[in-house]
């Protein structure tokens, strides 16, 4: 049975005088990029699939102002960071899921610098949480240990120690979880990280997400799994550089419980 | 008596000449800016315990990291026999401390087990870097001089630690059963060694080690502060100051924030705060005192460059060379600004003239680096203060940059994307 899901409105159910336990900040990367907006759209069916009550800022979120902050525009992250904190407070926002490690670094450890605390969940973390509860049950025929490789975020992992919540999600799923040389906190980043998504590389011998993904093809796993949009938008650049599209998948960790679950 | 004087004189001598390179690599701390306040003494402390007791980070790689834990750990407890060494000069005694008994049997003990530890582990590394081609030990930041500083510097630490065996087998040669303290090494080397010898060539022998020992870590301790090799002073206070907040951390620019607030709403800012000469760091000046404190303790290992994304595909950027040059600029500019005041110009600065905007802008902001450096430097921050001097004194970011501020600006989003589409992606969503 199908049915058409309705993301809430943060606006429309302030007007309706309620408010949602959580928000879920969707990120530029979830509303405009084409690819990712598909990781937004399977992480909201697994909320819906929950019963979570949440909502989304809609027309309303604008960019945080990471990307400027980190590519040294501290004037642009403030003008952006004032208009967040403003909507976050109106909204009364205490807890907040992101899908970007981008999000969530900024979120939970640079906002309370300019006036928003609250708790931070990255989508790893809310995924583990749940299957932990035994609130999200997985069926585990989905995968039939196939070769999964993890690539780790770096604003997740390094930037925040957390390795372990994204490798349990895939685990809760039955797959052949395998690990590149470089991983966990030596892992390689996959090149688009401190603005560099946004401009050309410098030149060098060779670009940073060839490098990767030839580390991540070499473990033969079927599907990379990452937890973020541009490790996303890099790795699957690498495959196609690569001409391995064919063979390899790369999958969000929400997109692969989705997935499972019939979504 | 006579031995006393000249070992007081000399005694002076070092502690003078070491007193005065501080107070001038010190007085550079003046020149820069506030970091962030020292708080927090007991996780400050467990950190120094695990990173820089225990060496957590270094062993981050097996085998160098156990052979550079195994030296830090040799000079710990061999330096306790250095400060012996200094009493009995000046008191004209001869293994003092004894007193402490099995204390001390077991300290001077494994003093005598570890400089013959240190001394294989040296020789290790210096056949690493004499004999083979290590990635990291070269870089444009590498000059010569650097090579040939860490090679004076691990002979001069082999031969201390020559010099402590050959003392202590001499002093087992020369009071055989009573001696004070226990040597399991040099009793068995004295075997080979002073078998043979008479009482009068054990003293001779025991005397010249005995000063060779002591003038070596006199000369040592006056040419580390010019040396990469200052580390040996530098890294656990370094790692004690280190930054506490997570990798992904980026500091607040608080006048900027305060300029944005009064511009949008004049009446709520902080009038007060005081206003700023620069925005971000374009030369030593601007920097912070934990950046100069980083520089002054980076060893030059460049484990830091080795994890760089950047730099392993063959870009300019290398994290350990950001910090060599801050320590050379410094060293540079900083008499000049010491003597003439802050507005001091000599037409050079950090940024150009030793780092390159190509480099700056080559940073993932990974932090790669920061998790690998053994003493806890924080590159990407500085990285970053760097990139905020360029966008907001200079407007000088890379063509792609500019376009995604201006999306930034006119539509809240880096792509030419607007508000109005932001709820694209939740249509005819099923489930
Ligand atoms: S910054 Fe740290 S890791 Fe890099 S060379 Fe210096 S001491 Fe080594
Ligand atoms: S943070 Fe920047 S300098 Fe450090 S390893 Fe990553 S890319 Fe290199």
């Amino acid at each position: 049975m199908t049915h058409t899901i309705k993301v809430p409105i943060m606006a429309d159910l302030s007007q309706q005088g309620t408010k949602p336990e959580y928000l879920y900040w969707v990120g530029c990367a979830g509303a405009f990029d084409d690819r990712y907006q598909k990781v937004a759209r399977a992480f909201v069916k697994i909320l819906h699939h929950l019963g979570v009550s949440y909502a989304i800022l809609g027309k309303e979120e604008t960019c945080n102002g990471d990307p400027a902050r980190r590519a040294g525009n501290e004037m642009l992250f403030h003008m952006q960071a004032a208009q967040v904190v403003q909507l976050l407070t109106r909204y009364e926002v205490k807890k907040m899921i992101t899908t970007c490690p981008h999000c969530f670094n900024i979120f939970l450890n640079e906002y309370p610098d300019v006036g928003w605390r609250g708790e931070v969940i990255h989508h790893s973390q809310f995924l583990q949480q749940m299957i932990d509860e035994g609130k999200l049950k997985v069926p585990k025929d989905m995968f039939n240990n196939q070769k999964v490789v993890f690539h780790d975020p770096c604003y997740l992992g390094r930037g925040n120690n957390i390795y372990d919540a994204p490798r349990q999600v895939i685990d809760a799923l039955e797959t052949d979880r395998v690990e590149m040389p470089r991983n966990k906190s030596f892992a390689l980043c996959c090149g688009a990280g401190g603005a560099q998504m946004f401009k050309e590389a410098e030149p060098g011998s060779k670009e940073v997400y060839a490098e990767r993904t030839e580390e991540a093809l070499a473990t033969n796993a079927g599907i990379i799994a990452t937890a973020c949009p541009f490790c996303m938008t890099m790795l699957t650049d690498g495959i196609k550089y690569k001409n391995k599209e064919e063979e390899v998948k790369n999958l969000d960790i929400a997109e692969m419980i989705a997935s499972s679950l019939g979504l | 008596m006579a031995k006393q004087l000249i070992f007081l004189f000399v005694l002076l001598i070092t502690l003078g000449v070491f007193a005065w390179t501080m107070s001038r690599i010190f007085s550079f701390f003046n020149l820069t800016k506030s970091a962030f306040p020292v708080r927090n003494i007991g996780k400050r402390i467990n950190i120094t315990l695990k990173v820089a007791i225990g060496q957590s980070k270094i062993l981050r790689w097996p085998f160098t990291g156990l052979l550079h834990a195994l030296v830090f750990w040799g000079f710990m407890v061999i330096t306790f026999g250095s400060f012996e060494m200094v009493i009995d000069g000046l008191a004209g005694t001869e293994r003092v401390l004894g007193t402490f008994g099995i204390v001390y049997d077991i300290i001077i003990g494994s003093g005598d087990v570890f400089a013959a530890i240190v001394l294989i582990a040296i020789l290790v590394f210096l056949a690493r870097r004499l004999f083979l081609s290590i990635g990291r030990f070269k870089g444009e930041e590498i000059k010569t001089i650097s090579k040939i500083d860490a090679n004076i510097a691990l002979t001069m630490i082999l031969l201390l630690m020559v010099s402590l065996l050959g003392m202590n087998i001499g002093y087992v040669a020369l009071h055989g059963n009573n001696q004070i303290g226990v040597y399991p090494v040099s009793q068995w080397l004295a075997g080979y060694i002073t078998s043979g010898m008479t009482i009068y060539g054990a003293n001779i022998f025991h005397e010249v080690n005995w000063w060779a020992h002591i003038l070596l870590i006199f000369i040592f301790a006056n040419i580390l502060p010019y040396s990469k090799h200052f580390h040996v002073f530098t890294s656990i206070p370094n790692v004690f100051l280190s930054r506490l907040e997570p990798l992904g951390y980026l500091p607040n620019m608080g006048n900027v924030m305060n300029e944005v607030k009064l511009m949008m709403n004049p009446e709520a800012a902080n009038v007060e705060a005081p206003p700023i000469s620069r925005f971000g760091v374009k030369d030593v000046e601007d920097t912070s005192w934990k950046n100069y404190a980083d520089a002054l303790a980076c060893t030059e290992c460049g484990r830091c460059t080795a994890v760089c994304p950047a730099a392993i595909t063959g870009k300019k950027l290398s994290p350990r060379k950001i910090f060599v040059d801050l320590r050379a600029r410094m060293k540079e500019k900083g008499p000049g600004l010491i003597k003439n005041g802050i507005d001091y110009s000599d037409n050079k600065s950090l940024i150009r003239d030793y780092i390159s905007e190509e480099e700056l802008w080559a940073c993932t902001t990974c932090n790669a680096c920061a998790q690998e450096c053994p003493i806890n430097i924080n590159h990407p921050t500085l990285i970053l203060d760097m990139r905020r001097y360029l966008v907001m004194e200079e407007a000088a970011a890379p063509a792609g940059l500019n376009m995604m501020f201006t999306n930034i600006e006119n539509n809240g989003a880096p792509w030419q994307r607007g508000p109005e589409e932001r709820l694209e992606w939740t249509e005819s969503l099923n489930a």
